[in-house]
């Protein structure tokens, strides 16, 4: 039972999963929120999966340095974006950027949801005729008429007058 | 007609079969991809600036020393577990007469040099970036990995992990063949 406890304690103990934590000091509020934004939208290339703020590679705790620098002298969001960009490429960003390379990224879930709709649309169309109508198509009629005559049933249309004849002789 | 009709429904009782194939094949090419190979977007464009200590001499190497030839700039530390490996691969390209700069990346200045005194010192100069901010502008993420720099300054290809890997060998190489004026 106490082991069963401590197994399950130890799931709860966040530091297991904390965030690094630095020292920073910023000149303003707003700085720091800069800080906070960029180290969050770029990724750490050493564990690709983690952004510069979640990592505790060494390259990360560099590279937190380096924008923090760079924030406290007088850079803005754009220009440290653009400093990673060009050394690491368009790759450091989790956001890739809208260029030709990267259209097909941004389209392609919508293009899909729309070919889908389309095919949506088209079989509801489908379904709403066959029940609609209440008629057979033409298709349907020869294929009708087609069992009929491999099965040797009457001809609907004039079931009234030849059901009894037939009906008639067969018993 | 009615074979008409039942073709169609053969294509579309397959249909689902054909775009699982499909899947399967551009997930099979994604898989065998390498994530870690992110290329660089320096390739093309002059070598960072960097004026950088000497590891083994008093005095400094700055990116305007790799002007004049074609040089290869080998990022490694003594920590780095791959470097160790392409280390020998190192050596031969410097025996065939390989111009080649040693960047050693965060790393600490004894235990560089006696990995060097320990493995042997295939480099012209070593430089030492022991905080690895200049790394950073020659977009560096780990070790090993290796620039070609022609003679203009201009970086031509890296190679992203170690030089020993065959494939990364062969590019390399044909990568140094395509600069006019190599010796190769």
């Amino acid at each position: 039972m106490k082991t069963l406890f401590v197994i399950v304690a130890m799931f709860f103990y966040v530091g297991a999963w904390a965030a690094p934590m630095d020292t920073f000091e910023f000149e303003s509020e707003a700085q720091e929120k800069t800080f906070r934004k960029l180290s969050d939208e770029l990724r750490c290339l050493v564990c690709q999966n983690q952004s510069i703020a979640d990592s505790n590679a060494d390259l990360a705790k560099d590279l937190r340095t380096e924008i923090h620098g760079m924030l406290l002298a007088g850079k803005n969001e754009e220009q440290i974006k653009e400093f990673m960009v060009d050394r690491y490429g368009d790759y450091v960003l989790y956001e890739p950027p809208f260029n030709p390379m990267t259209w097909l990224l941004w389209f392609g879930p919508a293009m899909i949801f729309l070919i889908a709709l389309f095919y949506v649309r088209r079989f509801i169309l489908q379904q709403n005729s066959v029940k609609d109508s209440g008629e057979l198509s033409a298709e349907e009629a020869e294929r009708l008429k087609d069992l009929q005559l491999e099965l040797n049933l009457p001809d609907q249309n004039n079931s009234s007058e030849n059901g009894d004849m037939k009906g008639g002789s067969g018993s | 007609m009615t074979e008409i009709k039942q073709n169609k429904t053969m294509l579309q009782r397959f249909m689902p079969l054909i775009i699982f194939g499909l899947l399967v094949v551009l997930l099979g090419v994604g898989l065998t991809l390498n994530p870690r190979l992110v290329p660089s977007p320096l390739i093309g464009k002059p070598a960072p600036a960097f004026e950088l200590p000497l590891l083994n001499k008093e005095g400094t190497f700055s990116s305007e020393d790799l002007k004049g030839q074609i040089t290869l700039l080998n990022v490694w530390a003594s920590w780095c577990y791959a470097c160790r490996q392409e280390h020998e691969v190192v050596k031969q390209l410097a025996k065939s007469g390989m111009n080649i700069v040693g960047f050693n990346y965060k790393d600490k200045k004894p235990d560089a040099q006696q990995w060097l005194a320990q493995l042997g010192n295939p480099y012209q100069v070593v430089v030492a970036d022991e905080d690895g901010r200049a790394a950073i502008d020659w977009g560096v993420y780990g070790a090993p990995e290796t620039f070609l720099i022609d003679q203009q300054g201009v970086i031509r290809h890296k190679v992203i992990g170690p030089v020993s890997d065959q494939q990364n060998f062969d590019d390399l190489m044909a990568a140094i063949k395509e600069i006019p004026g190599n010796n190769l």
